[in-house]
């Protein structure tokens, strides 16, 4: 096992018993069938709680960089604001459009959603909280988030309005040209790593994180992932296609009630699935922080449960995130194509053959300085 | 039991979805149909437990072909809204290809079905095992083929680069 510490607080020990005692009075095919739909129906509450925290955090920390409150009516300093938000876009009336394609209308909210859900289910929440684990994990999220953008494509289409076609064909070119970035900068860690699957990528970043493993090439992977991830999500800087001095809200400029709904679920839930994937990939995931031969140091730090490391871990990619929404100013379509086909793209082809050259002659950190 | 109900779920999708796309006139229409039926058959690769086929189908169909599709049709002028139908001779021809197509594919599929059962065993492919049967230079590895599709496409991206740069 990966870690050999105790660990009270961890998930794992819950499951363990569920199992059990499930496995101890059915058949196997019920068992399985009665573990896959608690997962399932687990994972779509996570999403939906998710989403609703990190709106509510998205509120208070636009806030505190705006210097107002944010919201503070509802509940102790706000904190039922985005539940009593959440009932308000379930009652709301779902508007139907005259002359838009009704099918593709309503189909398109859902490959957004379904694609993010997918790639939701990938990531590893902790130890023993993780539901899709392929071998070819990392190849997996990169092609099914790659799904979202049809949802995209196909509301701006569907709804029979200028600004929500401009602001889907802006949102295509974006999604399309950083999509490549992202998925490079990955591969760059698979190179590392050896491995596409995450929970051996994680094993294998026991007292070496990876962004630290491969020193430079790391860390020009992971600010290009951090990028090229931000601009996937439409948010900050790169929300062109949604800017609504210009477009009024891009491609969901028609859509209301739950509809509508479901693109800011799915745009808050990928803020945290980049986020996440990055905090796997590179900051060690679930892990907690390790160093070799230090055991009471890492007997303390394993008593913190995995599934705390990797929300914090997070949550420090996010608050970054959002540091660079409210930092920079809007850049135009062409400065953003600029940036990813002329800086982005060359750097990342440059910086996978440098990594593949630092593997090759061992000058990983782990080469150098023998870490397991 | 779980995976014949699965298959045939898949199955069913794949045709009732196959039929929409050729019978329906409006295009974008056709080609999210379309985009169905490729999915469906990702979901058949990951039935089979071949996961990196599965990745590769919806990353290269779903999330490439398809966008670029779907691209091309916004930016076509009201596409599928003056759609005439066809000379009836041209439906005969059509109809007597599709069916020869049908033949030959079901006779090839006829007469290999007992191969394939052998094949499939070997399921559960690691993405090692794969780079090295691509990149490797001995028997059963495919450096030459793969090397030779990278240049062809090459050709191709320099090719649409004159097309389309400025004059």
């Amino acid at each position: 096992m990966i870690l050999n510490y105790s660990q009270p607080l961890e998930i794992t020990n819950l499951t363990g018993w569920l199992d059990s005692a499930l496995r101890s009075s059915m058949s196997e095919f019920w068992v399985l069938l009665i573990e896959f739909v608690l997962v399932g129906a687990l994972l779509l509450t996570a999403y939906a709680v998710i989403a609703l925290i990190l709106i509510y955090a998205e509120r208070k920390i636009t806030a505190f960089f705006q210097a107002r409150y944010g919201p503070n009516r509802v509940g102790k300093w706000g904190l039922l604001q985005s539940v009593a938000d959440m009932i308000k876009i379930l009652l709301k009336e779902i508007v139907k459009i005259n002359r838009s394609d009704r099918f593709l209308f309503f189909a398109a909210p859902f490959f957004m959603i379904a694609a993010s859900m997918m790639t939701f289910g990938a990531i590893p929440f902790g130890k023993g909280l993780h539901a899709v684990d392929f071998n070819i994990g990392v190849l997996y999220v990169t092609a099914v988030s790659s799904l979202g953008i049809i949802g995209v494509l196909l509301a701006g289409w569907s709804s029979n309005n200028k600004y929500s076609m401009i602001g889907a064909m802006r949102s295509g070119a974006q999604f399309v040209s950083y999509e490549l970035s992202a998925g490079f900068a990955l591969m760059t860690i698979v190179v590392l790593a050896g491995t596409m699957q995450f929970s051996t990528m994680i094993e294998g970043q026991r007292f070496c994180w990876n962004i630290f493993n491969g020193h430079i090439s790391s860390v020009i992977a992971f600010v290009i992932y951090l990028i090229s991830g931000h601009a996937e999500t439409n948010r900050g800087p790169f929300d062109l296609p949604e800017a609504e001095s210009e477009l009024t809200a891009g491609y969901h400029t028609e859509y209301s009630g739950l509809q509508f709904g479901f693109y800011y679920l799915a745009e808050y839930l990928n803020m945290f699935i980049i986020a996440s994937i990055a905090t796997t990939v590179f900051l060690g995931g679930f892990l907690p922080i390790q160093v070799q031969g230090w055991d009471a140091f890492n007997g303390i730090m394993s008593f913190i449960p995995t599934y705390v490391w990797f929300f914090g871990k997070t949550a420090v990619l996010i608050f970054l995130s959002l540091w660079v929404r409210w930092s920079f100013p809007r850049l135009r379509i062409d400065q953003l194509l600029n940036l990813e086909w002329k800086y982005l793209l060359p750097i990342n082809l440059i910086n996978i053959v440098l990594m593949v050259i630092l593997v090759l002659t061992g000058l990983t950190l782990k080469d150098i300085f023998g870490i397991m | 039991m779980a995976h014949q109900i699965i298959f045939f779920v898949l199955a069913l999708i794949i045709t009732v979805f196959s039929v929409m796309a050729v019978t329906s006139k409006q295009i974008i229409r056709s080609a999210t149909y379309l985009l169905f039926v490729l999915l469906a058959t990702a979901g058949l690769y990951l039935l089979l437990g071949y996961n990196y086929l599965f990745a590769v189908q919806i990353a290269v169909y779903a999330g490439g072909v398809m966008v670029l599709f779907i691209f091309a049709i916004l930016l076509t002028n009201k596409p599928g809204e003056s759609l005439k139908t066809e000379l009836p001779v041209r439906r005969i021809a059509a109809a007597v290809t599709a069916i020869a197509g049908l033949a030959f594919c079901a006779h090839v599929i006829y007469y290999n079905i007992k191969k394939v059962t052998v094949l499939v065993e070997q399921a559960d492919l690691t993405p090692q095992q794969l780079g090295h049967t691509m990149m490797g230079t001995d028997k059963y590895q495919y450096l030459m083929p793969f090397e030779t599709i990278s240049i062809l496409l090459l050709a191709c991206i320099v090719g649409a680069i004159m097309i389309a740069r400025k004059r």
